[in-house]
């Protein structure tokens, strides 16, 4: 792994001219204030309608999933031939989503991006919470989720391991481990400033809780030395997960043997579209964040520019995706993977398909243009069509290869039902909650980090700014 | 356990109560959303809840929530409580709280006090009987667990059955433990009537009548063979001489009899010997699945049909229809025409025969030209060896022609003969019923006895007006009904006496070959029923007679052949048959003039029929035939052979007929003819003749336990005059829409239905799914099957082969033979305990069926061929389900079955996408009914009956298999070769699966998968499945094949 | 300002190593739970219409197990006696004693005795007593010496993991045939003489390990 005072890194990142991450006029103290009072100040009132609505969605999860273990999963839409639909489409989208915070955070880190350092935390925080969501279904769809537990491997009484060679085992364990690192990884990160919302808030509860989360922070060198040790090392530790996890995930479908599924290409096609998404939530959750709390100088159109840039690059592989499907399909010759290609473009399905392309291959095309890459409105609007594209992409990949098959005789129709919509309206109200829980409680900026970019400052170790 | 006191009668009996003889039950009251808004408005706190409850209880919501939710309802059926769905949604809160490891319930052991010898627990025991349809007998072995019946077998001693039987025979044992059976003697429509109260009432009736010699008495019965019943009604008739006894049997062979008493002067019986026929004609018959006797009818067939080794011989079939048959999916040449066409044809033939005097064009068309010279010519070289049919729904004059025919290719007595009647006192049924009406509205008669379910009510020509008749009479008439339900006659009764069902009687029958079966009851009646016979006896002061002592006392002085009755009673009993009473053949000749007659009428018919007028065209249901068994939820599930529908019937009409009325799939029409009418929904179907619709009978009733409501009602626009075929009805579209459960192809997005059948056929075309070729290219070229498709090599895999030293297991499903009659279906539910799930469930696209009948078609669709292909689990030695579960819960066993725990299933489905066969079965809900008790007896007790969540298949009946291994090791004896059957080979008429050790030279599963025509389906894929099928063979006529098209049909 | 002791650093090192120990500990819980006689219902004794004692008719009387189990040769099901089977003796001996009072109210009117059952295998395992018996494993390898229970219970935990223990390894319980009802058969004490009979019994009763899930669940 490069080390961080490795200079071809620096040289590789010299260019004629960059915009600061910063807003001018900033000094350390003034960075601290501004962020830290998003915190500490009183709610304001936007937040707890923000909050409400979220919590509503919230409470039609519980009832949908309640519903849901009452009856089984026949209350969903899925049929034979078609037995997965919404619960294993909104599985993947949310892992997809789940991935630009790591992203962003971990291998960003390494590439020294500074401007990273701005969106970085609230990115690892929206994957978190992507990751939560995302981890329910596997539990959801099952027949007899109160047997979920037999995924695991663990010594039992009936002498009977897991199937190791079945892809969910898989998923289970590249889940669960991307869960835990990224959860790590943000909460170290959060400590420094936890200890100084600590010593910021004036009030006794909120000294405590803080403190605990501080775990005794003080900031002394010994301290910041092994703080930034274990940092990098989690940092390192995450980088790989990034691309394994939707690679794995990818492995569900790519290790099927149905048309649509069988396919070499899906696991970079999955990990690009998975990046994809996840840009397209942080600029979804960004834009709005930094109006919001006017953070427009921490979150500077540079950011938003480079997020744009990012998603244009994975767009286009996510396109090529599409295209290197229909190829191959065509170039195989093989009668079912041609049906296949053929039952996409002009199956029952066809429009689904068509709106994917519009949401996932047109639109973003507009990225190209500089004026579109620095205009918040557009960037927020391009990232709800791709977040859109990249759902109906899952439909499609999901739902289009199963509904006709190899066999005539048993091709079926998929129709979602309101519990499918209520499930998965239900996962974006958690989602919400906990992100409107965080930002209202957390720093949705890494105080520390900023300080140590503010121009002139000379705080951490990758203070100099690449002029 | 008691299974009287296993089950809710009060449930049962809650049903259909009417206040008087003669008054509808209430319609449920409808409801709306804004109602129930406007009940719960009111309502706080628990008492909202409460009233919630309540309200979901009543059938107004339920009828409310089928019209609002359609796919929701069936959520519904398992109860879940208020207070239950709270803690689900507490314990959901914490994504916990539904642990799964629960102790067992402390179980009772209840052992017998005295011990029935022979008997071992654990083990079951086969009684040899009968069951009946339309009064004709099929010998069964009932299969009994501790004294419940579980599971129909054929008797392979018994003529009719030779091992298998059809699906009726296998549902059987739903029905007799349906709860919804009647369970109570009904006075009035009330209950408390009493089987004493009864015989006083009808006795005091029968001594008022005894003074006028019992004029007045009637007695209304279907079609009756059984010797002892006869018996009983001719003493009955003795003692009362000016009685009258009335016969309607509503899918009985009238026309038939009619035309036999036209050609022969009296109404002789016709049989048919396929054995020994080369050249087969069918003209609008469908006599391989149609009929007690289509069990034997499809086993001759198919062994003259069957290429086998160093048999290199099949007979040639030609089918001339409207509608598609089983008979014509198995022919080598099929010609579809309009009815009127299919009786021109028949003429057109006995002309060109030399049978029927000739006159008038009758055929024009170019390709029924080029038929009928064909099709003469191949029968003439074939004189006694051949075989021309015309069947029940020809008319009486087209079925004389056809005598004729047969008479002049000199086929009498070698593949034709004929019986003297078999039904006892044989009448026209027509008639018969007619001349009962006019004295039920005439006001003579005193006392209506109608035995053993006949359901007049319902099933009466519409023309006949019954149920007015009935009506008036009950002011100064006693109407009683005897039956197994409490259906739409009972309704206008004033005494409704619960039958007993067969397979809890004493009774005998009549084969269609003559031979008599004695009943033997299983089990002693669940819901208090009583026998016909038992209702006689009382009406001749015996009520406490039993059926036992009746069948028995009757016997006792027939049956002494080889001296001792007992010996002989015995034998009978255990054979299942009494041997040696089949009919002889009786000569017959034809009556002068009949044939001209004939042939004058069909010319006269002729020239009736106008351009684009549209016949409709009645036929007894595939599953449920006259209706008799609309209650009985397996026959309602099952796919109907080839149009693949469930729980209702349809307006069935060709695709170009549909455009022209510019109808399609689900929409509803209204059909009307002689100022009568009846609402429907429309089926598409490739196969049936422009200008013809189809409707079959049985469904549409109000009154019929599971089967009320569903469906349209055929006998409304059914009449005397036009018992099958109805011409110049009016179809118009009413612009409703009526979803129609089907299995294949669920056509659920409006607009794309049409095209859908195309698309199949065309993918099934190239996909190689039925592989199809001639005799004369197995004859060029023995191995072309194989060529068809290239084959991975054995070794083709990343693991090594798995060897397998013991048994392997393995099926082979033969399509040359395979008529669709789709027995295997039902029998396979039976065996495996296969829930059904219901219409809105079968809509979702969740039927259950292990082994399904998948049904292609091929070639043009306005006149296709169409091949069944019955597709169980595949057994694929590479098979793709197995590596995707997470946590094995299918995993191969060493004799390379594919085995499913249920109990080790999370249910991920992950396996059931991945199967390239889709054969895999998933309980999305809590589909295995657990709330009535009486439906636990049928359950076969070697079968876990399976949970809500977990998948399931076919097991190739894995309970079998270890049965025999056990029985083997315990007699330390090797399993013998065909020692092990599967339920659906078992069952199958013309053994077209069979199933073994593929490992051991002497079985013969061994040797079909030798047979060059045997092939993998979808081999190319490598998933080495161990179920393969025999490739699909037509023996063409050369003049016809190649104006036809000789490519092999790939479907 | 302080806010938290010093101390409260010590606690938190405490902690994080302690829930590692304390994680160890509730799964060894679990797993003793899961075994425990409170699940399997091994040694349970469970009320009986009647306190029939193994103990008393097998060793005190010497009846053999088949007298009464009629059907363990020929069936799944090893059968429970009918009332019958109890009168036979029972008419002659015993024949006023309280004890037995339901035995003879169940021959009077006809009335089944109600037992709790003992070895209760869920209703998705399918146990077949017949085979097992031609295949030479005794009555006691599985239920213990019933002969010496006064009252019955279950001997075996009667888990899958138990079943397995042997179908995996079965040689290890084979027996002689005639020797299947004997409750006190003992292979040969010396392990040499032990392996080479149950050697020549595996070969002679062509015994394999069975472990196709299809073997125990249809």
């Amino acid at each position: 792994m490069a080390t961080l005072d490795d200079p071809g890194f620096a040289a590789a990142l010299q260019k004629p001219y960059r915009p600061p991450i910063v807003a001018p006029g900033h000094t350390t103290a003034s960075v601290t204030d501004q962020i830290s009072a998003v915190v500490l100040q009183r709610t304001p009132k936007w937040w707890f309608f923000g909050f409400a609505g979220a919590f509503s969605l919230l409470m039609v999860f519980l009832v949908s999933v309640t519903w849901l273990f009452a009856k089984g999963v026949g209350v969903w839409g899925i049929n034979w031939p078609i037995g997965w639909g919404f619960d294993i489409i909104n599985f993947v989208w949310w892992i997809g989503i789940g991935h630009a915070g790591t992203l962003i955070s971990a291998i960003l880190l390494l590439l020294r991006q500074e401007w990273r350092t701005s969106i970085n935390r609230f990115a690892e925080a929206m994957t978190l919470f992507a990751v939560a969501c995302a981890g329910m279904y596997p539990v959801l769809h099952l027949g007899r989720p109160w047997l979920a537990y037999w995924l695991f491997p663990y010594p039992n009484t009936m002498n009977l391991w897991p199937q190791f060679r079945s892809p969910l085992i898989w998923d289970v364990f590249a889940v669960s481990t991307y869960a835990t690192v990224s959860a790590l990884f943000w909460y170290v990160g959060l400590v420094p400033d936890l200890a100084t919302l600590r010593d910021r808030s004036r009030n006794r509860v909120a000294q405590i809780i803080y403190g605990f989360g501080a775990m005794g922070w003080r900031g002394s060198a010994a301290h910041w030395h092994n703080y930034e040790t274990a940092y990098v090392l989690l940092a390192g530790l995450a980088t790989p997960l990034v691309l394994s996890v939707h690679t794995v995930v990818s492995f569900d479908f790519a290790i099927g043997i149905i048309p649509g599924w069988h396919a070499t290409i899906f696991p970079p096609y999955f990990v690009a579209g998975a990046i994809y998404a996840g840009f397209a939530m942080v600029l979804t959750l960004a834009i709005p964040l930094r109006a919001l709390f006017n953070l427009e100088d921490f979150i500077t159109t540079r950011h938003l520019q480079n997020m744009g840039k990012v998603m244009l690059a994975t767009g286009l592989i996510v396109v090529y995706g599409y295209m290197s499907e229909l190829f191959f399909a065509w170039y195989s010759g093989n009668v079912y993977e041609m049906f296949m290609a053929w039952n996409r473009v002009f199956g029952p399905y066809r429009w689904h398909w068509y709106t994917l392309l519009l949401c996932n291959a047109v639109v973003p095309q507009f990225l190209w243009l500089r004026r579109v890459r620095t205009s918040p409105l557009w960037l927020f609007v391009i990232s709800i069509f791709v977040s859109v594209g990249m759902w109906l992409e899952r439909f499609i990949i999901i739902v289009t290869s199963l509904h006709r098959d190899f066999l005539p005789a048993s091709w079926g129709l998929y129709h979602g039902t309101i519990w499918d919509i209520g499930t998965f309206v239900g996962t974006i109200g958690l989602f919400l909650t906990l992100f409107f829980l965080f930002i209202r409680f957390l720093p949705a900026i890494s105080i520390f980090e900023m300080r140590t970019i503010v121009p002139g400052s000379h705080g951490g170790e990758y203070s100099e700014v690449p002029e | 356990m008691n299974p009287k006191k296993a089950n809710p009668m009060d449930s049962v009996n809650a049903k259909g109560k009417c206040e008087a003889a003669g008054v509808r039950p209430p319609e449920p009251a409808r409801l709306d959303l804004a109602e129930v808004r406007e009940r719960l408005r009111a309502k706080r706190g628990p008492e909202f809840w409460r009233s919630l409850d309540e309200l979901a209880a009543t059938p107004a919501f339920q009828d409310l929530l089928h019209r609002e939710f359609p796919r929701h309802a069936s959520e519904w059926t398992d109860g879940v409580s208020r207070r239950r769905f709270l803690q689900l949604a507490s314990a959901s809160l914490a994504l916990a709280g539904l642990t799964g490891c629960t102790k067992q319930p402390v179980e009772k052991i209840i052992p017998y006090v005295r011990q029935p010898e022979q008997l071992i627990p654990g083990r079951p025991l086969y009684f040899a009987t009968a069951l009946t349809l339309g009064g004709y007998a099929t010998g069964v072995l009932a299969e009994s667990h501790q004294g419940r019946p579980t599971k129909i077998e054929g008797n392979p001693d018994h003529p009719a059955s030779l091992g298998a039987t059809d699906v009726f025979t296998q549902a059987a044992v739903l029905t007799l433990y349906d709860p919804e059976r009647s369970q109570t003697i009904l006075r009035a429509g009330r209950q408390g009537g009493t089987w004493g109260g009864f015989v006083g009432e009808a006795g005091a009736t029968l001594r008022a009548l005894q003074a006028i010699n019992g004029r007045g008495l009637r007695l209304l019965t279907g079609a009756v063979t059984s010797p002892t019943l006869a018996a009983q009604i001719a003493d009955l008739l003795r003692r009362f001489p000016e009685a009258r006894w009335h016969r309607w049997e509503p899918a009985g062979r009238h026309q038939s009899a009619a035309a036999a008493a036209r050609a022969f002067g009296r109404p002789l019986e016709t049989r048919y010997d396929f054995t020994r026929a080369r050249v087969i004609v069918t003209l609008g018959a469908d006599v391989l699945c149609e009929g007690p006797e289509g069990v034997r009818y499809s086993r001759d067939f198919a062994d003259g049909r069957r290429v086998r080794g160093d048999r290199q011989e099949m007979s040639r079939v030609y089918a001339v229809e409207s509608v598609p048959s089983h008979s014509a999916t198995v022919a080598d040449h099929r010609l579809q025409l309009t009815p009127p066409q299919v009786e021109a044809f028949t003429l057109a033939l006995a002309q060109r025969l030399g049978a029927a005097p000739s006159g008038g064009p009758v055929v024009s068309d170019a390709t029924a030209v080029r038929w009928l010279e064909a099709v003469a010519q191949d029968l003439e070289q074939n004189r006694g060896a051949s075989l021309v049919i015309a069947g029940e729904y020809a008319s009486p004059a087209a079925q004389v022609l056809v005598h004729a025919v047969n008479q002049a290719l000199g086929n009498v007595g070698s593949t034709v003969y004929h019986l003297e009647p078999l039904e006892a006192d044989p009448v026209d049924h027509v008639a018969s019923l007619r001349e009962l009406v006019r004295d039920l509205n005439a006001g003579q008669v005193e006392l209506l006895l109608m035995l053993d379910g006949v359901n007049p009510v319902y099933t009466a020509p519409a023309d006949f007006g019954f149920a007015q008749a009935l009506q008036a009479a009950q002011k100064n008439t006693v109407l009683v009904h005897h039956g197994l339900f409490d259906d739409e006659t009972s309704e206008y009764c004033h005494w409704h006496i619960p039958a007993a069902h067969e397979l809890e009687s004493w009774s005998d029958a009549r084969a269609f070959d003559g031979t008599v079966s004695l009943i033997q009851p299983l089990i002693d009646p669940l819901y208090g029923g009583k026998t016909s016979h038992e209702v006689l006896a009382a009406l001749s002061n015996q009520p406490d007679v039993t059926s036992y002592d009746v069948v028995r006392q009757f016997w006792s002085t027939r049956l002494t052949a080889g001296g001792a009755f007992e010996a002989a009673w015995r034998e009978a009993l255990l054979k299942g048959l009494i041997p040696g009473t089949a009919a002889s053949p009786t000569p017959a000749a034809l009556a002068g003039g009949a044939v001209e007659q004939a042939a004058g009428e069909i010319l006269a018919a002729l020239g009736r029929v106008e351009q684009g007028q549209i016949t409709l065209l009645f036929r007894p249901d595939p599953a449920i035939w006259d209706g008799r068994f609309a209650s009985n939820a397996w026959l309602q599930e099952l796919p109907k052979p080839i149009v693949k529908l469930t729980w209702d019937n349809a307006l069935i009409l060709s695709p170009k007929t549909a455009e022209r009325l510019n109808v399609s799939f689900h929409e509803t029409v209204e059909v009307s003819a002689g100022g009568r009418k009846v609402d429907a929904a429309v089926w598409i179907l490739p196969g049936v003749a422009e200008d013809t619709a189809l409707l079959t009978l049985g469904y549409g009733r109000k009154r019929a336990g599971k089967g009320t409501g569903q469906g349209f009602n055929a006998y409304a626009l059914r009449t005397s005059n036009a018992l099958w075929s109805l011409p110049a009805v009016q179809v118009r579209g009413t612009g409703g829409r009526y979803e129609l459960a089907c299995t294949q192809n669920h056509h659920l997005i409006r607009g794309d239905e049409v095209n859908e059948d195309a698309l199949a056929t065309e993918a099934a075309a190239e996909r190689h799914v039925i592989r199809t070729g001639t005799l004369a290219e197995l004859r060029h070229d023995r191995d072309f099957i194989q060529k068809e498709r290239e084959k991975p090599a054995a070794d083709d895999s990343m693991y090594p082969n798995y060897k397998y030293p013991g048994h392997a297991w393995g099926m082979a499903i033969d399509l040359n033979v395979c008529t669709g009659c789709s027995a295997c279906v039902v029998a396979c539910q039976s065996e495996n305990n296969i829930p059904v799930v219901g219409k809105q469930q079968v809509l979702a696209g969740r039927e259950m069926h292990w082994l399904r009948i998948d049904r292609y078609f091929a070639g043009d669709l306005d006149a296709p061929q169409i091949h069944h292909q019955p597709l169980p689990c595949m057994h694929c030695e590479t098979a793709p389900c197995e590596v995707v579960c997470p946590v094995a819960a299918t995993a191969h066993s060493d004799e390379g079955l594919n085995d499913m725990v249920y109990n080790r299933c999370v249910g991920t489905r992950y396996c059931s996408n991945n199967c390239p066969y889709k054969v895999r079965r998933f309980n999305f809900l809590r589909y295995s009914d657990k709330d009535t008790p009486v439906l636990a007896l049928v359950n076969n007790p070697d079968v876990t009956v399976r949970m809500r969540g977990v998948m399931e298949k076919c097991t190739y009946c894995v309970q079998r298999i270890e049965q025999a291994k056990i029985e083997s090791k315990v007699e330390h004896k090797p399993i013998a070769a065909n020692q092990v059957q599967t339920a659906c080979q078992q069952v199958c008429p013309t053994r077209a699966i069979v199933f073994g050790d593929i490992n051991d030279p002497q079985w013969d599963v061994t040797r079909w998968k030798a047979d060059p025509l045997n092939y993998g389906l979808l081999e190319e894929i490598n998933t080495r499945p161990r179920t393969t099928y025999l490739a699909k063979l037509r023996n063409p006529n050369p003049l016809l094949e190649p104006a036809e098209g000789a490519e092999h049909g790939h479907a | 300002m302080q806010i938290f002791h010093r101390s409260t650093n010590t606690v938190a090192k405490v902690s994080i190593f302690g829930s590692i120990f304390f994680l160890a500990f509730f799964g060894w819980v679990y797993s003793t739970l899961l075994r425990s006689s409170y699940v399997t219902g091994q040694y349970v004794v469970k009320k009986q219409p009647v306190p029939f004692s193994h103990d008393h008719h097998v060793r005190g009387l010497g009846i053999d197990c088949r007298y009464c189990h009629t059907s363990v040769e020929k069936s799944s099901f090893a059968g429970i006696p009918p009332t019958e089977t109890c009168m036979n003796c029972h008419r002659q001996i015993w024949t006023n004693a309280d004890l037995l009072e339901p035995v003879r109210a169940s021959y009077r009117d006809g009335l089944p005795l109600q037992w709790t059952r003992i070895h209760d295998l869920p209703d998705f395992v399918y146990f077949n007593h017949s085979v097992h018996i031609a295949k030479g494993i005794g009555c006691a390898t599985c239920h213990g010496r019933v002969d010496k229970m006064p009252l019955m219970f279950q001997d075996a935990s009667l888990q899958m993991e138990w079943c397995l223990s042997c179908h995996r390894d079965p040689v290890k319980n084979v027996r002689p045939r005639q020797e299947i009802f004997n409750m006190s058969w003992q292979p040969p004490a010396d392990p040499q003489q032990a392996k080479a009979l149950q050697a020549r019994l595996a070969k002679e009763y062509d015994i394999h390990s069975l472990t196709s899930c299809s073997t125990c669940h249809r």
